[in-house]
């Protein structure tokens, strides 16, 4: 004869561990879960092959020392982040070709670009963007009005970008244009008309 | 990841990359992008207008992100759009939609471009306050969107005294982009909600300001004020009054001839004293020279042996003659191959309270020259005895646009190519009284003309003068 206490004991152990593997069939459930989220909100990346937007530069002219509009087909991203560094590097793309009205270092990049609420953009640019500009109150103005007007026309709601060079803060862009502030969007655009 | 696959990837992608070059080199250059501005309580921002299928298409979910919390999904070829708690049901090629659960009519087909809804445009007016709840104003021709009420009201004043002065009060700050040509100045307003001022166009019975005309197009508003004579604008009341006046350019007495230094270039500084003193002696006025760059700090290289800093130096000297013996009191903040930094610039600028400061730069970019001013907000000198240093330059920008205009219509007289500009430059920024910053560009002989003695004595003439025309406006030293 199996003493009661026994039985009672026994069954309360069959009840927990039953209720044990409840709970950890649901808490593996939860995670898998959350992985999967996690799997869907990774950034996408450019619809490099997927359709075109027409969007518009502001491409610096060094003879005309002004900037032009122009249209161009690009694949852009749906993330507001993602699209204004696609942006941007399409910009870069013209400087860099060979003959460009403003020709920029082939080493020079977008490293990142930050939207930060509300209204402020942070571009942050590589060494080589900076260390190998041409120097000149005209040149390094119309780098700066180009990378903030096509940013400001292309998303919506900027007001003001601030520039860095490999994350940090710098006085000048290569000697001139000064870095140390914000730029607000419509000071440059009124800058751009004159 | 398999090889093959990595290579197949590696491939896709630089196929991606070599299509995106393509397109993006063929691409057309548009002259006037077009646009929609769009004006409310919460933001005040552009949208890019497209052209598909023969009509104006803008993008919904742009137009509404700044406005409140938007999202959007796309399934197939329907996309549903939340905004804060608006739910709407859109179909690619339809011309009916469900807003809140209501039927909604397009005049044309609603797209979807990379997951993107675009309606069109002329829907706007009736299709936005079935999300917003409140009245707008859309002016379908003009491309301006007014949410709520949100319109700056615009009245005229003309103040008949001489030489005339045409004051424009507007309910709200603005903030429009001045620019001039001969006989008109005009004010555009790209991002304030001006609205127009009743009558489209306003003749004044005055022999030199004689008429104002408003008008809107592809997101902008604009101001023309037609003169008889050159006008300056500026901005007072925190920028609620816009005051245009003519410019009355004094007369300027005629140049000497050279000293016999100046034919052997900028390095050789004016030796002769000034050779006379034409101003009364009550209006002397300082004006400081800054030969940007120096010592280590060689600036831009011009030529592969001759550095801004030198170019800069020379025709700093050739200035401070050209400013002495117009009876200028004149100082050089570094008269030797010498460095400080920008913030010792600013301070010594500062320091002296000059009437005028003037920074000289040298490029190889363009021609002719430029004449910067702070790329910096006009606001009111009444801020009690602080400013802020990065903004010193604020109250004096008027009286510095002034000089800028003063010397662009100088070098224009003795033919050089100029334009005025703004450039967010130290110290210019730092400096409290009056400041320009001239960059010189080579002329017609390329990058020779940088240190050619005759090119910069033209050019030094032209700016001394023009200081001149303008001196009734500059502080003078006790």
């Amino acid at each position: 004869m199996i003493p009661r206490h026994l039985l009672i004991g026994v069954a309360a152990l069959l009840v927990l561990v039953v209720a044990m593997g409840i709970y950890l069939r649901q808490m593996r459930r939860r995670a898998e879960e959350i992985e999967r989220l996690a799997t869907d909100s990774l950034p996408v990346l450019p619809p490099a092959l997927g359709p075109t937007e027409t969007v518009t530069l502001y491409v610096a002219d060094d003879d005309a020392g002004a900037l032009r509009a122009r249209s161009a087909q690009i694949p852009l991203p749906g993330g507001r982040q993602q699209r204004a560094e696609e942006l941007l590097r399409a910009l870069l793309r013209i400087y860099q070709q060979p003959g460009a009205a403003h020709p920029l270092a082939p080493a020079s990049d977008i490293r990142s670009i930050y939207l930060v609420a509300p209204g402020a953009a942070v571009i942050d640019l590589n060494a080589a963007f900076a260390d190998q500009h041409q120097s000149g109150i005209l040149s390094e103005q119309l780098t700066v009005n180009s990378l903030v007007e096509t940013l400001a026309i292309n998303v919506p709601g900027i007001q003001r970008v601030n520039i860095l060079i490999e994350g940090k803060t710098r006085d000048t862009l290569a000697g001139h244009a000064d870095l140390s502030d914000s730029f607000d969007v419509t000071m440059i655009e009124q800058a751009s008309s004159q | 990841m398999p090889p093959t696959t990595s290579k197949k990837t590696w491939a896709k992608n630089t196929l991606a990359m070599q299509l995106a070059i393509v397109t993006l080199l063929s691409a057309a250059p548009s002259a006037d992008e077009q646009h929609i501005s769009v004006y409310s309580p919460a933001a005040i921002y552009t949208v890019p207008v497209l052209e598909r299928a023969g009509g104006a298409y803008v993008g919904l979910l742009e137009l509404l992100e700044p406005l409140g919390r938007v999202s959007s999904q796309t399934d197939g070829r329907h996309w549903t759009l939340w905004y804060n708690s608006v739910e709407a049901d859109f179909a690619a090629g339809k011309l009916r939609a469900k807003i809140r659960r209501h039927d909604f009519d397009f005049t044309a087909p609603f797209l979807i471009e990379n997951s993107r809804g675009l309606v069109p445009l002329n829907s706007l007016s009736v299709l936005l306050p079935r999300f917003l709840g409140t009245t707008i104003n859309f002016r379908e021709s003009a491309r301006r969107l007014f949410v709520g009420d949100v319109g700056i009201q615009t009245s005229f004043r003309l103040d008949a005294s001489n030489p005339p002065r045409l004051l424009l009060n507007f309910s709200a700050p603005v903030n429009p982009s001045i620019s001039t040509e001969p006989g008109k100045l005009r004010l555009v307003f790209k991002r304030d909600p001006v609205v127009s001022p009743g009558s489209q166009s306003i003749t004044f019975d005055n022999q030199i300001i004689t008429h104002a005309s408003y008008s809107e197009n592809n997101g902008n508003a604009e101001l023309d004020v037609a003169a008889t004579q050159p006008l300056t604008a500026s901005l007072s009341d925190d920028k609620k009054t816009i005051t245009i006046s003519a410019i009355m350019v004094a007369a300027v007495q005629p140049t000497p001839a050279a000293p016999s230094g100046v034919g052997t270039g900028p390095q050789n500084p004016m030796q002769a004293a000034p050779a006379r003193n034409t101003a009364p002696a009550v209006h002397r006025v300082l004006a400081v020279i800054d030969p940007a760059h120096g010592g280590e700090e060689r600036g831009a290289a011009l030529t592969g042996t001759l550095a801004e800093k030198d170019v800069t130096l020379g025709f700093a000297r050739l200035l401070r003659h050209e400013l002495e013996i117009r009876g200028f009191a004149v100082t050089l903040l570094r008269d030797a191959d010498t460095s400080s930094t920008l913030d010792q610039r600013a301070a010594a600028a500062n320091v002296t309270r000059a009437g005028i400061y003037i920074t000289l730069h040298a490029t190889s970019l363009g021609g002719g020259a430029r004449v910067y001013t702070a790329l910096l907000p006009v606001q009111g000198t009444s801020n009690g005895l602080f400013r802020p240093w990065n903004a010193a330059q604020s109250p004096a920008l008027p009286v510095s646009r002034m000089v800028s205009a003063a010397i662009v219509a100088e070098m224009q007289k003795k033919d050089f190519p100029v334009r005025a500009s703004s450039a967010s430059l130290r110290p210019l920024n730092n400096v409290l009284m009056p400041a320009v910053a001239v960059e010189l560009a080579p002329g017609g002989d390329g990058i020779a003309d940088l240190t050619s003695a005759n090119y910069q004595q033209r050019a030094a003439s032209a700016i001394a003068d023009a200081v001149v025309s303008v001196r009734d406006h500059l502080e003078v030293q006790p």
